[in-house]
């Protein structure tokens, strides 16, 4: 997958924030609508595209979606 | 001085499922206390081993089995070697937390498989074999979710628990007349919880910690001990009932 899918594919999960918004420079943990939700969603999106599980600390050891794509395609 | 103790299960027979681990780990040393003879089933054979070497009074002979209790061919082998029972405590269960939008057929049947489908079945089974003596109390072990209240991404959990205590709530009446009582316990969150699967923050956990009146999430044996009420001849005319153990929590929502 391409960063730039990536960046789609995470933003599509962040139902509450304008589209547009978010890009690979985005710190999603800065979010308004971060939280359990959100982050659950970000976890499911990635198990169903890539199998790999994360867990709640893999998100919080990352802040912009480009450092969680990189981490994410470096499995 | 002679002390009258309505929450004695000496002379009982008492099969919990998922007895290697959390509720059904404690609930099956509580009741053991209690002077019950323990019938313990897990899928996993270490844990289920290590409970039976928990127990108190060993010298009641308990069992264990080791079984997949999704498994019908399993679950019939299971029926035919267990003893008459005075109590059931359907108790195994699993959970996984997935928003609406990968909501999925696998995970789903999963949870339902266990949740679900296996209490109804071990508990129908039991029944056709005439295992379950007249006068005996069956307990599901349900949630606050699915019945009292929700959680962020747990739908599929809830409508499986849901589902249980409305089979609870049926079978009550359709056994009432063999005096066979069915009930439920719905805890709040517990310590060891499923629901503790690595996705959640510890900062999240803590906060909902501070949500609980009472202070703190509950500990399995607080929800043992009202197992073993409802197994008790204390419970003799409750029937039907879903038990909120849960610190307070449904109070401040």
């Amino acid at each position: 997958m391409t960063l730039e899918e990536f960046v789609e594919k995470f933003a599509d999960e962040m139902t509450e924030t304008p589209a547009g918004t978010i890009t690979a420079e985005t710190h999603y943990k800065e979010l308004e609508e971060w939280g359990s939700l959100a982050s659950l969603s970000i976890i499911s999106m990635i198990d169903e595209e890539y199998g790999h599980l994360l867990t709640g600390a893999d998100l919080r050891a990352r802040n912009t979606v480009k450092e969680l794509y990189d981490y994410v395609e470096s499995l | 001085m002679t002390i009258e103790n309505p929450y004695s299960l000496e002379g009982k027979t008492v099969l919990v499922t998922g007895a290697g681990s959390g509720i059904g780990r404690a609930t099956s040393i509580e009741c053991s206390k209690l002077g019950a003879t323990m019938v313990l089933v897990d899928i996993n054979p270490d844990s289920v081993k290590e409970t039976q070497d928990m127990l108190a009074n060993q010298e009641l002979n308990h069992q264990h089995f080791v079984c997949d209790l999704t498994d019908d061919a399993a679950l019939d082998n299971l029926v035919s070697q267990v003893p008459t029972l005075n109590g059931l405590v359907n108790n195994a269960g699993i959970n996984k937390l997935l928003p609406p939008n990968f909501i999925n057929r696998e995970d789903i049947d999963k949870i339902f498989s266990i949740n679900t489908f296996a209490p109804i079945f071990l508990t129908q089974k039991l029944l056709r074999k005439k295992k379950i003596v007249p006068g005996a109390s069956i307990v599901f072990t349900a949630a606050l979710n699915g019945v009292y209240s929700s959680s962020p991404a747990n739908s599929m959990y809830s409508a499986s628990k849901g589902a249980i205590n409305g089979f609870m709530k049926n079978l009550a009446l359709d056994l009432a007349a063999k005096k066979i009582r069915c009930n439920s316990v719905n805890p709040g969150m517990i310590e060891t919880d499923i629901m503790r699967q690595g996705a959640v923050s510890e900062e999240e956990l803590e906060a909902n910690r501070k949500k609980f009146p009472l202070g703190r999430w509950g500990k399995p044996v607080e929800i043992a001990r009202a197992i073993i009420y409802l197994l008790s001849d204390a419970a003799e005319w409750v029937t039907g009932t879903a038990l909120v153990i849960d610190g307070g929590v449904l109070l401040a929502r």
